[in-house]
């Protein structure tokens, strides 16, 4: 008993330190929203990715860094409506 | 690594990324000059402007094996050296500091806080120091921000604090800065968003109404703990802070800039707020709206400025307005902003100010730029905007203001700095014809896009060229009396006869004012002693005092000299008969012979003497070179003198020797070398030992199809051989590591050439080129890749060699841009209304800007002979090529066609369009233009387009399809979905093709012709974002993903067997396995090589070298794979990469082993980059790695630069 209490506080003590960290109750919705602002952070965070993309897009690198952190903070759009 | 794979391979990079992600300014040496460090993909440089050449050098580069992400500059107070912060992926940061002595980084505090890799909530992204260097701040891109304090102990010594946490919950950090607050506790401001509400708020309206804001983060010293001291919403679409001075300097606070415009912040201040200015003119959208993407403030002595760049290159001025008191000083209370324009330069990644009057410009694209300041735009006639136009408050609506771009008023263009970046695709191929294969590219993107011919070699700068009456056979120069500077004498020796050339004012012709022997052909000449000089010919030695004397040592009956060497103190010659006579220089100034002579075995060739050593009397080896294909080292020493001390066997005959002492990397000093060239245009370096004559450590180099000469010279002040064979050579210790290196000269093959120094030239050579005697210079020795650029339109996407002609075509495209069909038809529409307009050049200023509007084209060019875009053709219609090939259709008595890939109003973002069509041109007077035939419409875009079959093989998102040609359009023949997503290249080899998905690595294809079917019968077990694949044989493939990764995958043998035989009833019939085709390929190698491939060949790069895997990345980087040869090879580097690894641990903190293995673990692949830094270790390392591996430090050395030299560069 003393065992599993000691796995869930781990595991509270991850959730709170590792944004993204899933559990039991993970839905759709939140494990979506992680994984867009898990992928745009590693955009930015790698030059070559971001220059590619800039490319692309034939913008500066500065513009298609700050639409993705705009995409980060909309992550994978409005929540559904819970529903109770 | 397991070492059971049979194959194992070399990874090298031969030109290191070029793409500067970051530049940081300061005294790094802790003197008064200021140097920049840039970080570019894992490289960190340090470099110096040189003001008389108005040029900025690298003094140091290294790969600290990691992704730099941020850098950051302190000074601890009443210091004059700054230190570097390196945010990295190490999950660490990392102190170091430039140590000029030794000219290394050297890392002084490594503090862990979190995990490793670029992740979302480990600090690393953003980076901010307080300018007083207290403290330090390092975020993340959401939630986390750690506090260091930084102090230093009674050393003097930097100290680290453990970390403050600033962590806030749901909140993205935009940008980040500290403010400048004198002596008062560190602030940090941040840009941030708080989406906790919208991501509970089903309805949107929460994330609608979410503001952004600017947070200002206090670290309290006395108490030691970090709060959020002040927060106020600002512009929604605000991207960057710059620090605004403060204490006695300014007033402190920010700068926030947003999309049009730009707010000043501070808590105890009101906020003034300015348009960005737009562009005026007869093509630019006035509704466009601008961003800053990059700037630097500059502080002088009383004032500041900021210049802050747009997205079109524009830079404008900002400067902060402050009120004054009654007795006229600044009071930091600010009373508004001013903005004007200042000059268009590229668009920077960074930019930077140097106090000496320089700007630096580290594109984002393309070629880097150094600017002088000419003025600082204080009084010209451009309008200047102030905040009085704009409300402080965000949300308020304002006029937006114009301005008129125009040319550089306040800068000056000084230097290029060449860089590859980006670097979309290379082939490699042999047109010039020369002995070497040269690397075709194209890189840039906009109007800065160009195409560009890479080639081993340094380059050579001719300062003069003069055509003689003969064909001189040898060229010397000569000083008259040991205290010349420059030399006063060019000396030629023609079949029959020497000319003696002044060198002064002007060069007259004086052979009978020297005293020289003017009837016979001479053999060598050198200024002897104080003030003498010999001219040695086949009838004996003449020696010439300066009071005219002549004293003429005649050569003993029946025999004449064949040979000669001399050095300021002694003369050696060869007779016919093989009889060596040896002369030293005599107390009184005149050469006295040696009682013996010695006989040689067969005739002599060649003979070196080599420099006398400072501080000796004389040199104390002599190497002759016979035809019986040996060298032989006697001693000159007294007592043993003409005593033979060691020989080499040679392979041919010796045609050159040069005894001269160089730089030697294993020990750190200079050592004695004996360069030997070779008949048969082989080189050959040999360690000679300057105690016991002994000859070790030979290098081998075959240089070209003739005889080997080599002259020892001068360059960037170390000695250095001249080899020339076919081409010329130089052979020169590399400026970083030390290691011996031979490079081409971008020159053309020289007879003989010789050392010269002049006024003008310090470091010249004077060389002849058939009946041409040519001056040149060699400037500098750090860039060994040089590169012929011929600008492009448009950001290229792909290119294909005609099959016959050296002719490329290049398809670009740029998005956003308008077409010059609209281009033109705007300008005439404000010409009829306003009058003439003037045009910008756009390589600097941009091509007019529209959204949804593509500008696109194909361009021919030729690379060698014109050098030049030789034919245009514009896409019409919105069209953008996507994919080009050139193909050969039986159907058309086998006439070759190009064929490209045309996409119509595509939306890059959301990957939509219009349509999407196959064009067909043929090629016209020789494929330098090009016709329209047809264009056949398709369903999806064709990304990918390859000749197989006589047929057109197309991919267009799941489907492979063949294509011939009809008269009208193309007509199918053959289709099959082989793919999930969408293919994007396409290889083929016999009746295999090699489709790569976007997203799911390579599938193989078998074409069956009797069924006329495309079957799929092997693919991948893991998702690879490919980028770009070649086969390597029939049943392996290497390519490159998005994500930095290498690979080789290969089709098991039974399965590639099963595919090819007949009829292919058995694969054609199997089952698929797990939603994919019925078999799996293996993985043979896997390597992170940090940088994006673009592109993956099979090729030689050197003549005779083995066929080698040649990478591009898109940051400018050319790496190559090598396999190895034996097993012992593998052995060896293994070891020496896992000594390295722990004695030479990366810069940043980064776990080097977890560093290759980013997205999976490396396999069979040697980090060859590690092993080089062996070059760069200092000594006692060295030995103790040597030790551990039981080799000498020579022997190390050896191997791993004979691991580059064989098969590159």
């Amino acid at each position: 008993m003393a065992d599993k209490l000691r796995t869930i506080q781990n595991l509270e003590a991850l959730q709170a330190r590792y944004v993204g960290t899933g559990h039991a109750d993970t839905t759709r919705h939140e494990w979506a929203q992680n994984i867009v602002r898990d992928s745009y952070a590693s955009y930015i965070g790698h030059p070559p990715l971001l220059q590619y993309m800039a490319v692309g897009l034939n913008e500066p690198k500065e513009k298609v860094r700050m639409q993705m952190l705009e995409k980060m903070v909309r992550g994978a759009g409005n929540p559904p409506e819970i529903e109770d | 690594m397991a070492t059971t794979s049979h194959m194992f391979m070399y990874g090298l990079t031969i030109q290191p990324p070029t793409a500067i992600t970051q530049a940081v300014l300061g005294q790094f040496a802790g003197t008064k000059e200021q140097q920049i460090i840039t970080a570019s993909g894992s490289k960190l440089s340090i470099h110096r402007p040189d003001t008389i050449a108005s040029k900025v050098k690298t003094i140091y580069s290294e790969d600290i094996r990691g992704i730099i992400r941020s850098l950051a500059v302190f000074r601890l107070a009443g210091s004059h050296k700054d230190y570097l912060i390196i945010g990295s992926d190490s999950g660490r940061i990392a102190i170091v500091e430039y140590v000029p002595s030794t000219n290394r980084f050297k890392q002084i505090h490594l503090e862990t806080f979190g995990k490793s890799g670029v992740r979302r909530v480990i600090p690393g992204q953003y980076l901010a120091a307080d300018p007083k260097g207290r403290a330090c701040m390092i975020a993340s891109t959401e939630k986390n921000k750690l506090v260091y304090v930084l102090n230093r102990n009674s050393q003097a010594e930097v100290t680290i604090s453990s970390p403050l946490e600033a962590h806030k919950q749901n909140t993205i950090v935009f940008a980040m800065t500290s403010l400048d607050v004198g002596y008062e506790n560190p602030i940090f401001a941040a840009l941030e968003t708080d989406h906790t509400e919208a991501d509970q708020d089903p309805s949107g309206m929460a994330y609608e109404e979410m503001q952004k804001m600017l947070v200002y983060y206090e670290l309290d010293l006395g108490l030691n703990h970090v709060v959020q001291s002040w927060s106020e919403p600002v512009d929604r679409t605000a991207n960057m802070l710059f620090q605004v001075p403060g204490g006695a300097d300014g007033p402190s606070g920010v700068l926030v800039c947003a999309e049009d415009n730009i707010t000043y912040r501070h808590s105890n201040q009101d906020p003034y707020r300015v348009a960005i200015p737009r562009r005026m003119g007869p093509t630019e959208n006035p509704e466009r709206k601008r961003t800053i993407v990059s700037g630097v403030m500059h502080r002088m002595r009383g004032a500041f400025f900021f210049l802050l760049q747009t997205e079109d290159g524009d830079i404008f001025k900002v400067t902060v307005e402050m009120a004054e008191n009654s007795e006229g000083q600044l009071t930091g209370e600010v009373q508004g902003l001013k903005i004007k324009y200042f000059d268009t330069v590229p668009v920077a990644s960074s930019l930077v100010i140097f106090k000496s009057g320089y700007l630096y410009v580290a594109c984002e694209s393309g070629d880097q730029h150094l600017y002088q300041f000419e003025s600082l735009g204080d009084d010209d006639d451009e309008t200047e905007f102030t905040s009085e136009l704009v409300e402080g408050d965000p949300t308020t609506p304002y006029q937006p203001t114009y301005f008129r771009p125009r040319g550089l008023v306040n800068l000056q263009l000084t230097e290029n700095i060449k860089s590859l970046s980006p670097l979309i695709d290379t082939k490699i191929a042999n047109l010039a014809d020369e002995d070497a294969p040269q690397i075709f590219s194209i890189s840039g993107s906009g109007a800065r896009s160009s195409f560009r011919t890479i080639k081993h070699g340094l380059e050579v700068s001719e300062l003069v060229e003069s055509e003689l009456q003969a064909t001189p056979s040898f060229v010397w120069t000569t000083k008259l009396t040991q205290s010349d500077e420059f030399d006063r004498y060019i000396v030629l020796s023609f079949a029959n006869g020497t000319i003696v050339l002044g060198v002064g004012e002007e060069v007259v012709e004086m052979t009978e004012e020297a005293g020289f022997l003017p009837s016979a052909p001479t053999i060598a000449v050198q200024q002897l002693g104080e003030d003498s000089i010999i001219q040695v010919h086949p009838r004996g030695i003449r020696h010439l005092f300066p009071d005219n004397r002549v004293n003429e040592w005649p050569s003993p009956q029946h025999r004449t000299i064949v040979a000669a060497s001399t050095n300021s103190q002694q003369v050696v010659v060869a007779l016919s008969s093989g009889e060596i006579v040896y002369f030293e220089l005599d107390a009184d100034g005149s050469l006295a012979e040696y009682d013996e002579r010695k006989q040689m075995s067969g005739t002599v060739t060649c003979l070196s003497l080599g420099q006398v050593p400072e501080g000796r009397q004389r040199s104390s080896f002599l190497a002759v070179g016979c035809d019986d294909s040996t060298v032989r080292i006697l001693s000159l020493d007294p007592g043993t003198t003409l005593e033979s001390k060691s020989i080499q066997a040679l392979t041919a005959a010796p045609s050159a020797l040069s005894i001269m002492s160089m730089i030697d990397s294993s020990s750190g000093g200079t050592s004695l070398y004996l360069h030997i060239g070779l008949h048969s245009g082989v080189y050959l370096r040999t360690v000679l030992d300057d105690v016991t004559g002994e000859l070790s450590d030979t290098r081998t180099r075959f240089l070209g199809a003739k005889p080997v000469k080599l002259t020892q010279v001068t360059v960037s002040d170390q000695t250095a051989v001249l080899a020339l064979s076919s081409r010329p050579w130089l052979g020169y210790s590399d400026v970083q590591t030390n290691g011996f290196v031979i490079t081409p000269l971008n020159y053309d093959a020289l007879e003989y050439a010789w050392n010269f120094t002049s006024e003008q030239c310090a470091e010249g050579m004077v060389g002849i080129q058939g009946r041409h005697l040519r001056i040149f210079s060699i400037n500098s020795l750090g860039n060994n890749m040089l590169q012929e650029i011929i600008p492009l339109a448009y950001t290229p996407r792909r290119f294909v060699q005609h099959p016959e002609q050296p002719l490329f075509y290049v398809i670009e495209s740029d998005n956003n841009v308008l077409s010059p069909a609209t281009r033109e038809r705007l300008t005439q529409a404000s010409e009829a209304q306003n009058g003439e307009a003037e045009s910008l050049p756009p390589a600097e200023f941009g091509y007019p800007r529209g959204s949804g509007h593509w500008a696109s084209c194909i361009q021919i060019v030729d690379p060698l002979f014109s050098k030049e875009v030789v034919f245009t053709l514009e896409m019409e219609d919105n069209e953008a090529a996507v994919s080009v090939t050139a193909v050969p259709f039986p159907s058309q008595d086998g006439e070759t066609f190009l064929a490209v890939g045309t996409v119509k109003d595509m939306d890059v973002s959301a990957q939509s369009s219009a349509a999407s069509y196959i064009h067909i041109y043929r090629f016209h007077d020789d494929g330098r233009s090009l016709e329209f035939i047809h264009k056949t419409k398709v369903e999806d875009p064709p990304l990918a387009l390859r000749p197989f079959k006589g047929y057109l093989l197309a991919g267009l998102s799941r489907i492979l399809r063949l294509y011939d040609l009809g008269l009208k359009q193309l007509l199918r023949k053959c289709q099959a979905p082989v793919v999930n997503t969408t293919i994007v290249d396409i290889q083929t080899q016999g009746h295999r093709i090699v489709v790569s998905d976007i997203r799911e690595s390579v599938t193989y294809v078998v074409y069956e012709p009797q069924e006329n079917s495309l079957i799929p019968f092997v693919n991948d077990a893991i998702p690879r974002w490919t980028t770009s694949t070649t086969m390597v044989d029939y049943e392996t493939v290497a390519g490159g993903d998005k994500f930095g990764n290498l690979w080789l995958l290969r089709c098991p043998q039974t399965v590639s067997e099963a595919a090819d035989e007949n009829g292919g009833t058995h694969i054609m019939h199997e089952r698929g396995y797990l939603q994919g085709t019925p078999h799996r390929l293996d993985l043979m190698i896997h390597y992170y090589a940090q940088d994006m491939p673009t592109s993956v060949h099979k090729a030689q790069l050197v003549a005779g070298g083995q066929d080698i895997l040649v990478w591009s990345g898109i940051q400018g980087t050319i790496g190559i794979l090598v396999p190895f040869a034996s097993r012992e090879d593998v052995d060896f580097f293994q070891n020496l990469a896992t000594q390295l690894v722990s004695l030479n641990p990366p810069l940043a903190g980064r776990d080097h082993l977890a560093y290759r293995s980013y997205y999976a673990p490396v396999k069979s692949v040697i980090d060859g980059d590690l092993c080089e830094t062996f070059f760069l270790l200092p000594n006692d390392k060295k030995l103790m790695i040597a030790g551990e591996l039981d080799r000498s430090v020579r022997e190390i050395e050896r191997k791993i630069s004979d691991m580059r030299t064989r098969v590159a560069y």
